[in-house]
């Protein structure tokens, strides 16, 4: 099966944000190290495990990588290339002009050209955080949708997927047609939370977490295709509609004390917090 | 400008607790809209009625086509409902359910969206965090209508209103659900409240070393009739399942008391919890960064600190409560 997987690259989340200038403040990221974002990496590690026979096995399909960013996205392209990934996409794009909208339009045309069976991406950003992109793109598709997945079956007929999804209240089970557009969530990653029906069988296990570029892989990616688009070549017209009017850093929580003791702990908590 | 809708989540019957932040965040909208506050129900019951007494009217879609919970389904009879009240703003809470329909039902709309807003700056202005937390972005949706999903926690459950509204219902046309079928809903099954809506959460980190720890911690938890939660790390480490998970990547909690034990306070974390009353660091680090959000931090191990401290509570519960 043929799998497109858009990702995008964010700001590393462990590092500090630099907010400029006060009210009207805007987001500094001129110092930024940049990554994948993580959820996107998961839905990398989905795409490969439904294209492969097993751990290590033989690999049948094939898995596109479609960001939307300036040059410097290649380098982590080429970085999800090494993971195994076939080929890349790069649609040129600055991150200030595109909001959920643009991305969304823009992996419409995408997929109109490409014709996956599958969109696996990521539940959410961890920079914009809109968690909005998936829906979108299933809507404009036409296409049913199942999101925040926690695991996902390719049926052996390539026709549907079985999928749980992570809810409030626990777990739901959900089948859907294919092509649909997929969104993971954390424990897609698990030993046995993906498999292809056709290629892999039930006893299938993969790795506890995402794999790494082997050497080989790493050598690989340098020959493989990253192709460049334009909006306009794609012949998306869509334009931001979510304007950014300020930022700001959340007030600090005010500095608490240390306590000697559990004893001095159940006290405060008791006369002071009185929250027993 | 026009009416504002809410949806309107419904269980057993009656309306979820967990669309009630949204009804409020719906009525200061609506101040800027100028409209009425119409609720969307879709399942049948009680529930239409119990809605109508939040908002002045209920748009009710009671089909057996409608009865599982399928954005493929749901979303399109949102929108149908936004075109049919004339309204220009639609929002909902931001649970499962909510960020899986509303961002459909907004494309469906042609409408911007705002996804998690902690609060309603102007008609189509809110203000989101991004950034794990980390800034405060104030958004403007350039669209006629818009959509907004409400974090739960930085708004007021609602009041029922002074009187109560009418219930339309609706006819929801011909269904599709383009392929999509709801299987099972595999509940958690625990006797205790759920995480976003408890008092006290008691959580461990990568700290507690192994699932069996967390045992310790659930008697904490239960003692203080709480929910158990844990950060990224112990649940990526396979100790506890992920529903469990408080942070950016899992559940945003603001409990009255947050008690975090063996967590060093990645920022993820802290994007989760940092909006609670009250927060107690337990932690054998002097240094970790979970003690700069606490408000009372004890440096200890947790295999001293919470038998000791699940002893004392159980006096304090004595002496209140003499059998």
């Amino acid at each position: 099966m043929k799998i497109l997987v858009p990702c995008k690259r964010v700001p590393n989340p462990e590092q500090k944000l630099k907010i400029a200038g006060g009210a009207g403040g805007t987001i500094d990221l001129s110092g930024a190290a940049w990554q994948v974002n993580p959820f996107d990496e998961y839905a990398v590690e989905t795409a490969l495990r439904l294209t492969e026979k097993g751990k290590g096995g033989e690999r049948s399909g094939e898995v596109v990588i479609v960001s939307i960013g300036p040059k410097e996205v290649t380098q982590p392209m080429r970085g999800l290339l090494a993971m195994g990934a076939d080929r890349g996409l790069l649609v040129a794009g600055e991150d200030s002009a595109l909001d959920a909208e643009v991305v969304a339009r823009t992996l419409e045309a995408v997929v109109n050209a490409e014709k996956p069976d599958l969109v696996v991406m990521g539940k959410q950003t961890v920079d914009g955080e809109s968690n909005q992109v998936g829906q979108l793109l299933a809507a404009y598709l036409g296409w049913p949708q199942a999101t925040f997945l926690a695991s996902i079956v390719v049926a052996a007929d390539g026709k549907s997927a079985t999928v749980t999804r992570e809810v409030d209240a626990g777990v739901e089970e959900k089948k859907v047609r294919l092509p649909a557009v997929v969104t993971v969530d954390l424990r897609i990653i698990g030993k046995k939370a993906v498999r292809n029906a056709g290629l892999a069988g039930a006893e299938t296990e993969w790795e506890d977490n995402q794999r790494y570029a082997s050497l080989k892989g790493i050598m690989a990616a340098k020959k493989k295709e990253i192709r460049e688009a334009t909006l306009e070549s794609l012949g998306v017209t869509a334009a931001p509609r979510v304007k950014h009017t300020k930022h700001e850093a959340p007030a600090g929580r005010k500095a608490g004390v240390k306590v000697a003791s559990v004893e001095e702990l159940v006290a405060k908590l008791r006369d002071e917090a009185k929250v027993l | 400008m026009g009416a504002v809708a809410v949806f309107l989540e419904s269980a057993n019957g009656t309306v979820r607790s967990t669309s009630l932040p949204a009804v409020t965040a719906a009525r200061e909208l609506a101040k800027h809209h100028g409209g009425p506050v119409v609720g969307i129900v879709i399942g049948g019951g009680g529930a239409p009625g119990d809605a109508a007494r939040y908002v002045d009217k209920v748009m009710s879609y009671d089909s057996p086509a409608l009865a599982a919970p399928l954005a493929e389904t749901w979303a399109p009879a949102l929108a149908a409902a936004v075109k049919k009240a004339g309204a220009t703003a639609l929002v909902g809470s931001a649970t499962s359910t909510g960020k899986d329909v509303l961002p459909r039902a907004s494309a469906l709309l042609d409408a911007a969206m705002a996804s998690d807003i902690i609060a309603v700056v102007g008609a189509k202005n809110f203000r989101r965090p991004t950034y794990a937390g980390n800034a405060l972005s104030d958004v403007e949706l350039q669209t006629d209508v818009v959509v907004a999903t409400v974090r739960q926690t930085e708004f007021a459950a609602a009041a029922p209103a002074a009187q109560a509204g009418t219930v339309e219902a609706q006819d929801a046309g011909t269904v599709d659900a383009l392929g999509a079928e709801f299987v099972a809903l595999h509940a958690t099954r625990s006797a205790r409240p759920e995480l976003t809506e408890a008092k006290v959460v008691v959580s461990g980190g990568r700290g507690m070393k192994a699932g069996e720890n967390f045992k310790v911690l659930e008697e904490l938890t239960d003692l203080l009739g709480g929910a158990l939660g844990a950060s990224r790390a112990a649940c990526d480490a396979g100790m506890v399942p992920n529903d469990l998970q408080v942070g950016q990547t899992g559940k945003v909690v603001a409990p009255k008391l947050y008690i975090a034990v063996a967590i060093s306070g990645a920022i993820q974390h802290l994007a989760g919890m940092k909006g609670s009353k009250v927060i107690v660091a337990i932690n054998k680090d002097p240094e970790a960064p979970i003690f700069q959000v606490a408000d009372y931090g004890l440096v200890a191990t947790w295999e001293s600190a919470v038998p000791a401290l699940i002893a004392q509570l159980r006096e304090i519960k004595k002496l209140k409560n003499p059998a």
